[in-house]
């Protein structure tokens, strides 16, 4: 009951933050002078070109860019009226791609879901990679493992990405038969959902998804073996030593399940760091997610897609951050009883 | 009869060291208790961990065995595997450790901690294994059984942790209970107790017992044999009563020297002058506001209430109570380090003829001239000095602050102050950490000092420390107060260590003050039955001696289980009472 009542608390504060952040957005993308259509205006008056000008003219009243900058902002979130009434993000309208002529909606279409699934897969891969590697590290600290698991880590942490992404792409094709770039092969592309298309999606995911995490993963395994070796010396393993339980319960039983708070709280910490990371990997990979619409709208100040792409990443991060806290409520009964240690 | 447990010339060190622990031999009888006895750095803690064999991974066991068992089941516990001596861990032996707040897992309910000891060493199922914990913990005295089964330990107090362990390492009914300082930090009163439960289980289950300690009082109550260590070496070993009654080695009557005991008193002092009072406190209040819960809850708590106290000049004011009475808070709002409730006075006269000035509203200049007037030494030497500052930079630093005399005159302050306090001036260049314990509380006392103050306030100096350097620490602070002319108010939650310094005592309770008198009028003639608990439950080094654990029960109670003439309910105390001149209080008329 409590739970699910500090789960309401937290939902709430997540969509006041996400109101927030959509206000920064907004002023940040539109902090350089001019916007994508009056540049185009510019662009067209000076070759001459009068009937495009025109055209622009329209488009600017049309997308509401002659009014003040607040007035954008609710027009975009969809809180006041527009030139076509009502239609914002609130209405499910994401608005228009100047630079694509098309609606965002329709260009990041399948870019979304494909983003989602890249990320999905990396954060599994760091956890699934961290918390073995970590433990292990931890329980044999100052040993080979320790060391060999800590060189492997600082090896990712330091290589680029997209070198790595394009040794893996070499050498997985030439001895693995890996595909080369792409989420999936070309024709599947546009393709309704089928078996064959999930496989071809899964075997395009390996490589990316080595790439993007690697580097979390290196940081997280430093982390928790960090924490791990402190809970070690605490004197409560010691108790449980004295209570005769074996090394490999003993330390998944105590300090393993206190060293898992740290770990569950980077959740938060690291979908931000993973999605904005992936921009340039995805860009380099040929990953068909937001990354490169992200890129590409960014440089021609194509501002409704910027800003939608931006509001898509900040959502993945609050979303990140509430299951990280949701969880910690749930593994840690300190923090559910809202206790303060003695 | 053969001993149940036998350690024969143990010898344990670290790396290329000379050995901390070396040949020590001794046994241990079914059914009996054996204490060893030791201050910090004497190898008691090392000697009986090796028994389980849970040292530290650096330490190397040099030499030694022991035997464990009677006739057919005798093992010896260092060949053995370490498969095997995990069969011992917990089943035969078993053991609990000095900190309750940190030996149990933060993250488990008490219950599963401790029906884990069953399901792994009697093959119980948790429904079998559950029935046997809830016998062990009505036996170990929690109220609601169901209740601490399914507490946390941070929902529990200190006491109730320690019993919680001693459950844990009862469950299983082990032949061997190995107790290292299980009640050093605990209160005097709840020591007193868990001491007693210690000894009815022992009794009901006929195992053995070890008992590290540094407290002769708790071996006296405890103990059929003892072994006194120091620096690794046994120094005099035999049966209690005789050790205690007549110890032989010199090092066994230095301890006995140094243990604080509150004295036999032929007949009450008299009453302390209050006609120059250098701070005086006036129904001093604090209230703490908590949220519990929710986000709107919130709960009130008193953590002093209508306090007044008076500390004369030149003369020593003791607030004696455990944890949570409110004396610490008492002392921080003396020092104006904290900010009591409306109503509260605190008034601190320099001298006989000085201005009074009111130490809670107090303009910014006036409390930088208080704070060069009222200074304070911490409890814990180890962590009130900054590892990264040397003892020149420490003890300069209030002088730099308070902007007085040049940098040569501060460095023959600080010189002059080394001096006061037994250290030599060639000390200053060095870091705190090549200082040991007691030597680093007169590093703090020295940088007390170095302002010329007037008030010290002592905030239990002395109970981070070994007996011995208790002792001279003790002494150190007579000899300054009397030599500089100071005036102390002394927090402590130890009676007998007030017994000797204080001019006067205030025992508090829950927030409030209960008693107070002089400690020869204290001890001669003690009313409340709080502070007749705080003295029946010191445990004195005399087994004829024993701790009245009745006397205890009565008023370590809540205040609501008080006889009738003191009781009372919440926050409703009564009156503090002037029974006899310079000897007041709490009950009802």
């Amino acid at each position: 009951m409590m739970f699910l009542r500090y789960a309401g608390y937290r939902f709430l504060t997540m969509l006041l933050t996400l109101a927030v952040v959509s206000v920064l957005i907004f002023i940040i993308i539109n902090l350089p002078p001019g916007d994508y259509l009056s540049n185009q205006i510019a662009e067209l008056q000076a070759t001459g070109q009068a009937e495009g000008v025109a055209k622009a003219e329209f488009l600017r009243r049309e997308y509401a860019l002659d009014r003040p900058l607040w007035e954008q902002y609710l027009i975009w979130v969809g809180a006041l009226p527009g030139p076509q009434g009502f239609s914002g993000l609130l209405q499910g309208d994401f608005g228009w791609s100047f630079e694509f002529d098309a609606p965002v909606a329709d260009i990041v279409g399948d870019a979304l879901w494909l983003t989602v699934l890249v990320n999905l897969a990396a954060v599994l891969f760091v956890y699934m990679v961290a918390l073995p590697l970590g433990v292990l590290a931890a329980a044999r600290s100052a040993t080979w493992v320790d060391y060999s698991t800590a060189f492997i880590g600082y090896l990712g942490l330091a290589t680029p990405n997209f070198l790595l992404a394009l040794i893996l792409f070499y050498y997985g094709h030439k001895h693995l038969g890996l595909p080369i770039g792409g989420l999936m092969s070309p024709e599947f592309e546009g393709e309704p959902m089928s078996f064959d298309k999930v496989k071809s999606i899964l075997v395009h995911l390996i490589i990316p998804t080595f790439v993007i995490g690697t580097s979390g993963a290196a940081g997280m395994m430093q982390r928790l073996r960090a924490n791990m070796l402190d809970e070690l010396s605490k004197p409560y393993v010691e108790t449980a030593t004295a209570k005769g339980l074996s090394p490999t319960r003993l330390l998944t039983k105590y300090p393993l399940r206190m060293a898992f708070n740290p770990f569950v709280a980077d959740i938060g910490n690291l979908l931000p760091a993973m999605v904005s990371g992936s921009v340039l990997v995805s860009v380099v990979l040929g990953l068909q997610t937001i990354g490169p619409a992200l890129l590409t709208a960014l440089k021609s100040q194509d501002q409704f897609l910027a800003a939608f792409v931006l509001m898509f990443v900040a959502l993945l991060t609050l979303i990140g951050t509430m299951i990280s806290d949701l969880l910690l409520v749930l593994l840690d009964p300190r923090i559910r009883y809202g206790a303060r240690e003695g | 009869m053969s001993p149940l447990l036998e350690v024969q010339n143990l010898s344990i060190g670290f790396g290329a060291e000379p050995p901390v622990v070396s040949s020590v031999n001794f046994t241990v009888n079914a059914g009996g208790t054996l204490a060893i006895v030791g201050e910090s750095g004497s190898g008691k803690t090392l000697t009986c961990r090796s028994i389980l064999r849970i040292l530290p991974a650096a330490a190397q066991m040099r030499s030694g065995m022991i035997n464990f068992g009677v006739n057919a089941s005798k093992q010896e516990l260092l060949a053995l595997s370490a498969n095997d001596i995990r069969d011992v861990r917990g089943s035969k032996i078993s053991m609990i450790f000095q900190e309750p707040m940190r030996s149990l897992s933060p993250l488990h309910r008490i219950g599963n901690q401790v029906s884990e000891v069953l399901t792994l060493h009697r093959n119980m199922s948790l429904v079998e294994a559950k029935k046997d914990v809830l016998a062990m913990f009505e036996r170990v005295g929690f109220a609601d059984v169901d209740r601490a089964y399914r507490s946390y330990p941070f929902e529990m107090s200190g006491g109730m942790r320690q019993r919680a362990m001693i459950a844990m390492a009862m469950v299983a009914k082990p032949d061997l209970l190995i107790a290292d300082e299980p009640t050093t930090a605990l209160d005097v009163t709840t020591q007193a107790q868990v001491l007693g439960l210690m000894k009815d289980l022992q009794f009901d289950t006929g195992m053995a017992l070890i008992l590290v300690t540094h407290d002769l009082g708790v071996v006296a109550n405890m103990a059929d044999n003892v072994v006194v260590m120091n620096k690794g070496r046994i120094m005099e070993s035999g049966p209690a009563a005789i050790v205690l009654g007549s110890p032989a080695h010199g090092y066994t009557k230095r301890l006995f020297a140094a243990a604080p005991m509150i004295p036999e008193i032929a007949q009450p002092a008299d009453p302390i002058l209050q006609d120059d009072p250098i701070l005086k406190l006036s129904n001093v209040s604090k209230t703490y506001v908590l949220r519990a819960g929710g986000w709107r809850k919130t709960i009130k708590v008193h953590a002093c209430k209508d306090v007044t106290l008076s500390v004369q000049r030149g003369k020593t004011l003791a607030v004696v109570g455990e944890s949570g009475s409110g004396k610490t808070t008492c002392a921080r709002i003396a020092l104006g380090a904290e900010q009591p409730d409306a109503g509260s006075k605190i008034i601190f006269q320099e001298d006989k003829s000085g201005v009074p000035v009111s130490v809670n509203e107090m303009s910014r200049a006036e409390k930088i001239a208080f704070q060069r007037q009222a200074q304070m030494v911490f409890q814990d030497p180890y962590s009130s000095l900054s590892p990264r500052m040397r003892v020149e930079q420490a003890l300069m630093e209030p002088m730099e602050i308070h902007e007085i005399g040049t940098k040569a005159s501060r460095w023959d302050k600080a010189a002059e102050m080394l001096h006061w306090v037994g250290l030599k001036p060639d000390m200053l260049k060095r870091y705190p950490h090549a200082f040991s314990g007691g030597q680093r509380q007169r590093l703090s006392i020295a940088r007390a000092l170095t302002l010329d103050p007037v008030l010290l306030v002592c905030d239990e100096p002395t109970s981070a420390l070994d007996v011995s350097v208790q002792e001279q620490i003790l002494n150190l602070l007579e000899d300054i107060r009397d030599g500089m002319g100071l005036s102390y108010l002394f927090i402590s939650h130890d009676l007998a260590v007030v017994a000797r310094i204080a001019d006067e005592v205030a025992v508090m309770r829950q927030g409030v003050v209960v008693e107070q008198a002089p400690p020869e009028t204290l001890f001669y003639n003690p009313r409340h039955p709080y502070t007749k608990a705080l003295i029946a439950a010191q445990p004195e080094p005399d087994v004829n001696r024993p701790i009245d654990l009745d006397k205890v029960a009565i008023g370590a109670g809540s205040s609501a289980s008080w006889p009738e003439k003191y009781r009372y309910e919440g926050a409703n105390a009564p009156d503090l009472i002037q029974i006899e001149p310079g000897h007041k209080v709490r009950c009802n008329v």
